[in-house]
């Protein structure tokens, strides 16, 4: 077929028009199977999206990590055991751990479901109090309203400072009322309040964080008599290393450093946002494997069906077959004629999908956002491979659904064809 | 131009063989008007298609316009039908979404003849029979003898050295058989080669010589 030219697509436009109705049919089935790999694959990555925006602006290369129960006997000491973190170890740590870029050591009191533990004149609230350093804002990342966060200083000089949430902010004070530089009592200890900030998290999650109270880890511990001990650690670990990598460097020092069995892994509770990660890229991509595979399968049907439809039209088209080749037409234009017409019905249905899937996801997209809604899902869209992976498919797709028609083309003779 | 010698053709149904050609011998020259005439199951149509190299025949010779025919693949079939056939048939055989000059012009698509050139060409042809001014109109706006002179343009469109016309005149009534029929001997009357296959003996005596087929053999006016 020679396609810069304009009689073969004539020609293909007068096959096709001749029964519009049944083209439409026909090529609908395809149509609608590239549109459901856009609608399901977009949707998945909307929902991935979704998921991972609730987990907050918590940085991909934080973890934490705790001390459980000693599980093995070690240099003398039973199993069993339970045993602190301390400030020494945070100190060991940033000096020997070379995979971190940071150590946090947090303590808290109260939180989920605790009493009511901070006061404001006659106002009471139930507030999870931490004890935390600056670093720690770059692995859990909030937005200040009002004032400052914790600085070193307030960690130095064991200063009665307060960084509050939104929330607890709205339990402690009137609307109106600064909140800056005035007092509250947390279990009896008068703080200042130094600043306001609000969460990045979404929905409930959100609530919860900014119902919190930092103050310095270190007024913190005096004022609650921690001594040294550290409740848990928050880990920020170099970009270059794996969060694997740098768990087990961080474990070999501290059991190390604590006399706790090299095997013992059940001495430390851990958990990385990197894991976590992995674990919903790995979860999401099979999401959207199995929403390609599924729309694929739709669009398999729709092949089918034009096949279908194509092995009719030749069975019709006998004689104006036959017709072409008592007119000298070769075998080999035959073929390429009905495999480029099953091939352009495909593409033409398959874009007509494709085009409509990426407007439905764009008006969606559109709709969600101008609803500012904080759901679970947000954003569906999809990737430019996704739309040519599936192009490929469906032209692949298309291309073998014209090999059946094609050979009962060539079937036909055409000496039975123009008896007729 | 044509020259058969002892041609053979049978068909196989099932478990049973149909000698349907038992050995034909006949020729035909060039500038000749040749009718073949036989009886249903005479084995004429088997030879259109043989002649028209639409069918392979079993055994003997077949030369047409000089040239041996044997063993053709489809592709060399199909070459060869665009050089040097040009076919009319019974039921016409128009493309019915294609227009009368679309139709004609269709033996020059397969030729690759550029469009414009296909266009003047078509329009020629369609005068050359009388139906210029249906040029843009279907088939199904078209009495038959129309149809039948656009079939008459579409054979003639690819400069074929013979027209094979198969029973030409068959759907059409009396008046159109003999316009057609003047028609096919004014082409004749030009130097085109012609083989018309009919039943119909007013149409075999319009021609220069008539070919009788009889049980699979030629019975009478094979040569000359």
């Amino acid at each position: 077929m020679r396609w810069w030219e304009r009689d073969p697509w004539l020609e293909l436009a007068q096959v096709y028009l001749r029964n519009p109705f049944r083209t439409f049919l026909s090529s609908l089935g395809v149509g609608w199977g590239l549109f459901m790999i856009l609608i399901t694959v977009g949707a998945s990555n909307g929902l991935e999206e979704g998921v991972k925006s609730d987990m907050g602006n918590r940085v991909k290369n934080s973890a934490f990590l705790w001390t459980q129960r000693t599980t093995m006997p070690y240099k003398g000491y039973p199993k069993g055991r339970y045993f602190n973190l301390n400030t020494a170890d945070v100190t060991f740590l940033e000096e020997n751990a070379t995979s971190l870029e940071a150590v946090a050591p947090r303590n808290q009191l109260g939180g989920w479901r605790g009493g009511n533990n901070v006061t404001h004149g006659l106002k009471t609230a139930a507030c999870g109090v931490y004890g935390d350093v600056p670093v720690y804002k770059d692995i859990d990342p909030i937005v200040m309203t009002e004032g400052r966060y914790i600085n070193q200083r307030d960690l130095d000089e064991r200063r009665k400072v307060a960084v509050i949430g939104k929330r607890a902010r709205q339990l402690l004070f009137d609307r109106d009322e600064e909140a800056v530089g005035s007092h509250i009592q947390i279990q009896g200890v008068t703080f200042t309040v130094a600043g306001v900030y609000r969460s990045q998290q979404t929905g409930e999650d959100a609530e919860e964080s900014e119902n919190n109270i930092f103050t310095p880890y270190t007024t913190f511990n005096h004022a609650f008599h921690m001594g040294d001990e550290v409740g848990w650690l928050s880990l920020l670990i170099r970009e270059d290393v794996h969060g694997d990598t740098a768990m087990a460097e961080v474990l070999r020092l501290l059991k190390a450093q604590k006399s706790i069995h090299p095997d013992d892994d059940r001495a430390f509770g851990n958990w990385s946002m990197a894991e976590m990660h992995e674990e919903m890229s790995t979860v999401f991509g099979a999401f959207r494997w199995v929403s390609f595979v599924f729309g694929g399968l739709a669009l398999f049907a729709g092949v089918i069906g034009i096949m279908n439809i194509m092995l009719i039209t030749i069975k019709e088209r006998t004689q104006e077959l036959g017709v072409r080749r008592a007119l000298g037409a070769t075998p080999a234009v035959i073929v390429i004629q009905i495999m480029v017409e099953t091939l352009t019905l495909t593409v033409f249905a398959g874009l007509i999908g494709g085009v409509l899937g990426v407007f439905a996801l764009e008006a969606l997209d559109t709709y969600l956002a101008a609803s500012e809604s904080n759901g679970i899902f947000r954003h569906p869209h999809v990737t430019l491979d996704v739309l040519v992976t599936a192009l490929t498919t469906m032209t692949l797709l298309g291309a073998f659904a014209g090999i059946l028609p094609a050979l009962r083309a060539l079937r036909v003779q055409p000496v039975e064809a123009l008896r007729s | 131009m044509i020259d058969l010698r002892g041609i053979t053709k049978s068909y196989s149904t099932g478990s049973q063989t149909l000698q349907v050609l038992k050995g034909v011998d006949l020729a035909v020259g060039s500038g000749e008007l040749v009718a073949i005439m036989g009886s249903s199951g005479s084995g004429k149509s088997t030879l259109l298609n043989i002649l028209g190299l639409l069918d392979a025949y079993d055994g003997g010779t077949y030369k047409l316009d000089g040239k041996l025919v044997a063993n053709l693949s489809e592709r060399r079939a199909a070459e060869m039908r665009r050089e040097l056939l040009g076919f009319v048939f019974q039921s016409f055989n128009l493309i019915n979404f294609k227009t009368a000059a679309e139709n004609v012009a269709l033996p020059l698509y397969y030729q690759k003849v550029p469009r414009k050139e296909r266009t003047v060409r078509s329009h020629a042809l369609l005068e050359r029979v009388g139906l210029l001014d249906w040029a843009d109109h279907l088939p199904s706006q078209m009495s038959g003898g129309q149809k039948q002179r656009v079939a008459i343009a579409r054979a003639l469109a690819a400069n074929p050295r013979v027209i094979l016309a198969d029973e030409p005149t068959g759907a059409l009534d009396s008046k159109t058989s003999e316009d057609v029929m003047s028609l096919l001997k004014e082409l004749n009357g030009e130097g085109m080669t012609m083989v018309v296959v009919t039943h119909e003996s007013d149409i075999a005596a319009a021609c220069q010589r008539t070919i009788r087929l009889r049980d699979g053999v030629v019975e009478s006016g094979g040569y000359v």
